[in-house]
């Protein structure tokens, strides 16, 4: 995915596989699918990438891609058009703004990082739904996919690095 | 020759201040798609059709995704059929003993529901048409409660159709593609729908994202208690009256809420009730003006006849409120 060593990275290549990942991830857990009784969690996988390209390798290309893959979910999930792509869009706009804080901090810290901005994209989420709908979310329901989604920090952190390796190869 | 290698190839715009004007464009799209999109109304029809077509997709690839774990779903029940097939006969045996006295007190309820009918002049409803589907994609989200059902248009589907599961209300049609529809669950956050509490109570089941939605705008003679059933109880004549939805129960936020039937088993199979309006539960000719018996003055028996309240209101809800008790 990263080319082979002394070749020119390719972003948009690394882009579209991440693009893809995202897709293929939350086609797979809305699937209904019961283990013992209870339902697969709901994480939103597209938090990922809005927060790794966001502290990485800001540029023209991501806010695009996470409005399509924001589209994606709304179209996948039902919710109103625009919901998530504005989700995603204030986690990678709270990430943007804190970028310079983020470097060389720790895995907690990031980790930490990265739970902040996905509160950034619920609670927008929740003020947008209590506009269309005049009603507050369930807390509970918010909760949960919000500790699922900051679950997967590892996976934002694993794309971290292979960009930041790709990017010292290409200097 | 490329770019890069152009004059044009010098200029170096700061990286942060494009990315930051991206963001903004990217951002006001999104504002601008958000604020386009409203859903359950015709407006945007773009956006309708874009849904529509997203759905078709979708769908399918759903479908194919979901078949393997219905396999291995059919798999393990055989399984457990084979495992405890003696416990399950003693079981159904029992049940079978323990329903032979309930069939006799069934069919003497029956006669005499059919003597009162009879009685009454109450015509029952006829039978809503349904179409079987299996949902292939489950969005369980906070912001959005919805499903996709194999069955659409092609079916005879339509936009507001009600959705049981075996058990229960599930949601209604909210979308529909020729082969796919989309479902709105009950406790989708835009999921409002009016319900019969208890004995006499009315409400507006009211969703939030929770697995428990809320009694809102609940009004009711009687003291509510947990366990009361609720029902639909057929206002705005988007849903038929009587379909069961769950039974009230407390909150721990101190709001009556509703533990749904839907709840108790999975949802992946559904009936879709091809179910329009009120209009569809009676016969036409039922709804034409019929010749009144003539009034006489000096009948002996006007004070045995029902009152003014129980007389006004039963002309127009009678059918509906007779499949509610017959459903029961």
């Amino acid at each position: 995915m990263t080319g082979a060593p002394g070749r020119a990275p390719r972003p948009i290549r690394s882009m579209a596989a991440t693009i893809i990942l995202c897709v293929v991830a939350s086609l797979v857990f809305a699937l209904p699918l019961r283990i013992a009784g209870l339902q697969l969690p709901e994480p939103v996988f597209v938090l990922v990438p809005a927060f790794a390209w966001a502290a990485i390798r800001p540029s023209i290309l991501p806010p695009f891609a996470l409005l399509a893959l924001g589209v994606f979910l709304d179209l996948l999930w039902g919710a109103p058009l625009g919901l998530w792509p504005l989700c995603l869009m204030a986690a990678y706009g709270f990430t943007f703004s804190m970028r310079p804080s983020l470097s060389g901090q720790s895995f907690i810290a990031l980790w930490a990082w990265y739970a902040a901005a996905c509160t950034v994209a619920f609670v927008t989420g929740m003020v947008l739904t209590s506009i269309l709908t005049g009603a507050v979310p369930s807390l509970i329901g918010v909760a949960l996919q919000w500790l699922v989604s900051a679950a997967l920090f590892p996976l934002a952190n694993r794309l971290m690095e292979r960009q930041t390796e790709a990017d010292l190869r290409f200097r | 020759m490329s770019l890069r290698d152009g004059p044009l190839g010098d200029i170096k715009p700061p990286l942060a201040w494009m990315a930051g004007v991206a963001l903004i464009i990217a951002l006001g799209a999104a504002l601008a798609v958000f604020v386009g999109d409203r859903r359950g109304t015709a407006r945007g029809q773009a956006l309708v059709t874009t849904r529509r077509a997203a759905d078709a997709v979708v769908g399918p690839v759903g479908g194919v995704l979901s078949a393997p774990i219905g396999w291995v779903r059919q798999g393990v029940d055989a399984g457990k059929d084979y495992v405890f097939a003696g416990t399950q006969n003693r079981a159904l045996k029992r049940q079978l003993i323990e329903a032979g006295a309930w069939k006799d007190e069934a069919v003497a309820l029956r006669n005499e529901n059919a003597r009162l009918r009879a009685l009454l002049g109450v015509k029952t409803d006829p039978p809503i048409p349904m179409v079987f589907a299996r949902t292939v994609i489950d969005a369980r989200g906070p912001f959005a409660n919805t499903r996709l059902a194999d069955a659409g248009a092609q079916r005879g589907v339509t936009e507001g159709n009600p959705v049981m599961s075996e058990r229960g209300l599930v949601g209604r049609v909210t979308g529909v593609g020729p082969r796919v529809s989309r479902i709105m669950l009950l406790t989708d956050a835009g999921s409002r729908t009016p319900v019969i509490v208890g004995a006499n109570g009315r409400a507006i089941l009211t969703g939030d994202g929770g697995a428990n939605p809320s009694l809102a705008y609940l009004r009711t003679h009687d003291v509510l208690h947990a366990g009361d059933r609720v029902l639909t109880s057929g206002d705005g004549g988007v849903l038929p009256r009587g379909l069961p939805v769950g039974s009230a129960v407390m909150g721990l936020d101190g709001v009556w809420r509703v533990a749904l039937d839907s709840d108790a088993s999975p949802i992946d199979f559904v009936h879709i009730l091809l179910f329009r309006d009120f209009s569809q539960l009676v016969a036409p000719g039922a709804l034409a003006p019929a010749a009144l018996p003539s009034t006489s003055t000096g009948a002996p028996d006007v004070d045995a006849s029902p009152g003014p309240a129980t007389s006004s209101r039963a002309p127009a809800p009678a059918p509906a409120a007779a499949g509610a008790g017959s459903r029961r």
